[in-house]
């Protein structure tokens, strides 16, 4: 940008450079002040991070989960190799792992099929008791009555025990106080650990997998924390080898990690003093904080070494590369901040906390390129080798793109435009599950339950009669069972728990167990009585609250599902209020779960992250226009700005199709980014032509200058979302992907179709004057080329 | 038996090793172990609640989820005072009304598990109960069946905690450890208040040890009695009982109204073959 180019160095940075030491001292001021804030960071691994306090699911969610009971829960998959559950030996550890899982911290209920409430029909009396209640009993006949009770009893089947009856569940319930969030949880899945190495040490013939809601957040927490410990000092050495090979210079690579080091910390510390906790998206802050500072360093010390290199001293070529460097840096800054500040209108808060610390951090590295990089450097002893030749490939490749100017521009929009056609084929789809990448054991386990049991989507229909003791009306019990019938017919479903089966089967067992009368009681106060005996007759902590409200007004069905995306959710929603709007008018009915909460925040996300690119895009612009000082090429910029991101979706939905929560910002986040790259060219292009160059000339001019620069940056940027790719969370390495995929894309438009287009349309002839010296022009702007 | 001397005289110098830490404390006058002092202050407990014979009262029962939302059931109970094991009741649902006029019978026992009826009106058959139940809810409210049967001393193992003050009142704090293994609680923590050594909070832990529930009593009443031996004495009975789970945080109140003692019910009263006619 030669508008940034001709200034002089300011006050300010003459006095950093002359006081080195003073202005490090006060740099390390300012990075521990910031920086005593990450002694406050944690991590916070709970689901329910993804949504705001004002989710109007999450409300709807807890509601429910305050009227019934809460589902919080851990699940035991219990899997005999011998591939049969109803042995004496596995129905023994069974036994013995439900008694001990009452011991689970925070645990309100355990459920297995041991202690499954069974009933019976007894003279005239009615059984209800363990169905196994003294594993001491066992014999082959005892045995084989507890298989065909357990595998015809509809709460069971495929709930907790799988229909072939080779693995089983014991499922704990757990009711977190939620006074110290950060400890019950972790407690839990502590406990749910040990006990699983405990019961394999002692039954080492039987798998035991973890899984429930307990296990997905101890999953984030734990992957999460995995994923800082390994990516990001994966993420330091990779920069550490670039930076030494593009600077050619230790010294000035050791000078830019003390940046990106400082930015890191000041970052962190500001999360840590605004209470942000460390979540799944936001612990990969630092990795993309470090790949976006890179740039900022590369571009300030190449330009000193070429200024060295060019015959000054190190003092002076330290003024010339801030002259030169310090607006541009800050403009690409202020870019790419916004970008990840239009993160801001995602529904998701840690979407939100990840683009307005990236942000922040977007802030200290360019104010530590500009105070501390310099203050280093001045410091220490930089010596540059002889003027290396400068490579002319630069210009070949320009000179390649004037000659096919035509075909380059056709065939690239035509790629673009067949790339682009293609992003109607992405659907929006979150699954919390596919979070994970497959290599997680939370991801196998929980794909091992939803291939043998049941998926871990769920649905929970509370079904509101509108008057007390509703739930005991015969129409109301008939309504509940076409509802469950109806919805045990749907493809997607593996279990349906309902009301209706229990009255049932307690009107077969108060007809001495005559299979005829498994069906509805035909009065109101026949299903209340029968209700009342049975919830009279249930032990600790398995009472019908789960199922019934306290004013037995409504009742809580609750249905699992195949592992089902957020528009299949949505989509099943959808069909079940439409079933009660033509079959039940009467009922008034609710539908929440985690399930369904990720499926909206999924869907909500993905229309206001388009409001936010479109803001993004509409200030990005702006700003552009008003660096370059010309509203055309701010125009102009448009094409190659908005290019990169529908030709990456497009590629996208061949890569993968699937929209989740973490795709939805790229298209933000990339515009920041790729923004920088167009600032390069067309300022460089634009001042060649106010030279009253040609625009062949001014398109050579702009390679010569520009185009090692944006080759190495996109590479450094590539490189660092590449390394997220690597993520335990398949949320983050599609992220890292994609977001990789638009940036190269963004360079290779840069670099054929803007050129190609510049080349084509910009025919107007030169207004100023030919320069009498382009070379001092020359000098100075090439020493942006790496 | 050379063994269990060694036992016998390591005991008793563990019993003098932990009088004396008492004695040097100095805390209390009372030199009785915790267990003793504890078993003593129960046992006064109950002499001065034994004598009533039976009693009759109508309730309320509100029930609250965690949600604020609501929930009322009226009743009617009837208790007969058995000398020498657990006390005999009989309650009777007045509403909601698709379970009026059933009728709960139950004897519970000291030592064994306690015998249950339940008459159900709309089939006119009386059911017996499952009797492992005693730690399941009653009604569908944060009472467990044994948080309700009669106090009975040879239901738990004690340990004198401490005194505190409660609203101005000075208790005896007091540990009770059930020996039934199907109780729900691996312990209780009652307060008893030292004028008139009635319940006036107790703690519930559950099986895992942690806090599970708090009772309290308030609204005590006097309500005089001829008692069989022809003295007139004085039973306290709290008009209001509140419990509130706390890991849940739900909660359900008694609202006990019209207590009537020595009513003339017998035996005859609580017979299972009678359970059609109650009312």
């Amino acid at each position: 940008m030669q508008n940034f180019n001709s200034a002089a160095p300011s006050r300010w940075q003459y006095w950093v450079v002359e006081r080195p030491i003073i202005s490090l001292l006060i740099t390390m001021l300012i990075v521990f002040s910031f920086g005593f804030g990450t002694s406050k960071l944690f991590f916070d691994g709970d689901y329910r991070v993804f949504f705001g306090d004002d989710n109007p699911q999450l409300l709807a969610f807890e509601q429910m989960q305050n009227v019934y009971s809460k589902s919080d829960s851990v699940s035991f998959i219990i899997a005999p190799k011998s591939g049969k559950v109803f042995t004496r030996e596995t129905l023994n550890q069974v036994h013995e792992m439900t008694e001990a899982a009452w011991q689970t911290p925070y645990s309100t209920r355990v459920d297995s099929i041991t202690n499954y409430q069974h009933t019976q029909a007894e003279a005239d009396d009615l059984l209800v008791e363990d169905l196994l209640l003294e594993p001491e009993t066992l014999d082959p006949a005892k045995i084989e009555q507890i298989r065909q009770i357990a595998l015809t009893e509809p709460n069971l089947v495929n709930k907790l025990i799988g229909s072939a009856g080779d693995v089983t569940i014991i499922n704990v319930t757990v009711q977190l106080p939620e006074i110290d969030p950060l400890t019950e949880g972790p407690a839990v899945a502590h406990f749910a650990k040990e006990l699983q190495a405990q019961f394999h040490q002692r039954y080492p013939d039987t798998e035991i997998r973890l899984s429930g809601l307990v296990m997905l957040n101890d999953a984030f927490a734990t992957y999460a924390q995995n994923d800082s410990s390994t990516l990001v000092p994966a993420m330091f050495l990779l920069i550490l080898i670039m930076l030494a090979i593009l600077l050619r210079s230790v010294l000035g690579t050791l000078a830019s990690l003390a940046v990106i080091i400082t930015t890191i910390a000041a970052t962190l510390g500001v999360s840590g003093w605004l209470g942000i906790a460390l979540t799944t998206p936001t612990v990969n802050v630092p990795t993309i904080v470090m790949t976006l500072a890179v740039a900022d360093c590369v571009h300030i010390i190449s330009s000193l070494l070429l200024a060295m290199r060019n015959g000054q001293t190190k003092q002076q070529a330290i003024y010339t590369s801030l002259a030169q460097n310090v607006k541009p840096v800050f403009i690409t800054s202020a870019t790419t901040a916004i970008g990840f500040l239009s993160l801001n209108f995602s529904d998701s808060p840690p979407l939100r906390d990840l683009g307005n610390l990236v942000a922040v951090g977007m802030l200290f590295a360019f104010l530590f390129s500009v105070t501390l990089l310099p203050a280093l450097l001045s410091l220490m002893p930089i010596k540059v080798a002889a003027k290396t030749k400068p490579s002319n490939a630069m210009t070949r490749f320009a000179n390649w793109v004037i000659a096919k100017q035509k075909p380059v521009l056709v065939c690239g929009l035509l790629i673009v435009a067949g790339l682009a056609s293609q992003v109607p084929n992405n659907q929006v789809n979150d699954d919390s599950l596919k979070y994970f990448s497959t290599d997680t054991t939370f991801r196998q386990d929980s794909d091992y339950m939803a291939q043998h049991i049941s998926g871990m989507t769920s649905l929970e229909f509370s079904l509101e009669s509108g008057q007390s003791n509703g739930i005991n009306h015969p129409e109301f019990l008939a309504d509940l069972a076409a509802f469950t019938t109806w919805l045990r017919q749907q493809p997607e479903t593996d279990h349906v728990s309902s009301l209706s089966d229990t009255v049932a089967r307690l009107n077969k067992n108060m007809h001495g167990d005559d299979p005829a009368q498994y069906r509805l009681p035909t009065q109101q106060e026949l299903a209340a009585q029968y209700l009342l005996m049975y919830e009279m007759s249930l032990p600790y902590g398995l009472d019908l609250n789960n199922q019934i409200n306290i004013d037995k007004s409504a009742t809580r069905v609750v249905a699992t599902f195949k592992n089902l995306g957020s528009n299949e959710i949505l989509a099943l929603e959808q069909r079940a209020n439409d079933w009660f709007a033509t079959q039940a008018p009467h009922i008034k009915v609710s539908i929440s779960s985690t399930s369904s909460m990720f499926a909206h925040v999924g869907e909500r996300n993905m229309s206001s992250m388009l409001m936010g690119t479109a803001f993004a895009l509409v200030l990005i612009s702006a700003l552009l226009g008003f660096a370059l000082r010309s509203w055309r090429l701010g125009f102009i910029s448009l094409l190659p700005n908005i290019l990169p991101g529908l030709a990456g979706f497009g590629l996208w939905s061949l890569v993968s199709g699937e929209i989740n929560l973490a795709l939805s910002i790229v298209s933000s986040l990339t515009l920041g980014i790729v923004v920088d790259d167009t600032v390069h060219f067309l300022s460089k292009y634009q001042h060649a032509r106010k030279q009253g160059q040609s625009s062949e000339q001014a398109v050579i001019y702009a390679f010569n200058n520009v185009g090692r620069a944006l080759l190495i940056t996109t590479l450094v940027i590539c490189v660092g979302f590449a390394v997220l790719t690597q993520s335990n969370f398949a949320l983050n390495a599609d992220m890292g992907l994609l977001t990789a995929i638009v940036v190269f894309i963004a360079l290779v438009i840069d670099l054929l179709i803007l050129p190609a287009f510049l080349l084509v349309f910009d025919r107007t002839p030169a207004t100023a004057k030919p320069s009498t010296e382009p070379s001092t022009q020359l000098n100075i702007n090439a020493a942006t080329q790496a | 038996m050379k063994q269990s001397m060694t036992t016998l005289l390591f005991g008793a110098t563990l019993v003098g090793f932990t009088t004396l830490a008492v004695a040097d404390q100095g805390t209390t006058e009372q030199t009785d172990d915790p267990a003793a002092r504890g078993l003593s202050i129960m046992q006064e407990r109950k002499a001065r609640d034994t004598g009533w014979q039976s009693s009759e009262a109508s309730l309320e029962m509100l029930l609250t989820n965690a949600q604020g939302q609501t929930s009322s059931r009226q009743l009617r109970m009837k208790n007969l005072e058995v000398a020498g094991d657990g006390d005999k009741s009989l309650s009777i649902f007045d509403t909601p009304l698709d379970v009026k006029g059933t009728a709960f019978l139950s004897f519970s026992h000291v030592n064994t598990a306690d015998d249950q009826w339940l008459y159900l009106p709309a089939l006119k058959r009386v059911k017996r109960i499952s009797s492992r139940n005693k730690s399941g809810p009653f009604m569908g409210s944060e009472f467990a069946y044994e948080d309700l049967s009669s106090f009975e001393v040879p239901k738990y193992q004690y340990r004198y905690l401490g005194e505190e003050e409660i609203a101005g009142q000075a208790t005896w704090k007091i540990e009770n450890i059930p020996n039934d293994e199907y109780s729900g609680y691996s312990k209780l923590v009652s307060w008893i208040d030292q004028q008139e050594y009635r319940v006036l909070k107790t703690q519930y832990y559950d099986r895992k040890s942690a806090l599970l529930k708090t009772l309290q009593f308030s609204d005590y009443q006097a309500h005089p009695v001829d008692t069989p031996n022809g003295e007139r004495k004085s039973f306290w009975r709290a008009n209001q009982l509140s419990i509130e789970n706390h890991q849940t945080g739900k909660a359900t109140q008694l609202i006990f109204k019209e207590y009537r003692f020595n009513t003339g019910l017998s035996e005859a009263d609580f017979n299972k073959s009678k359970l059609k006619r109650a009312r």
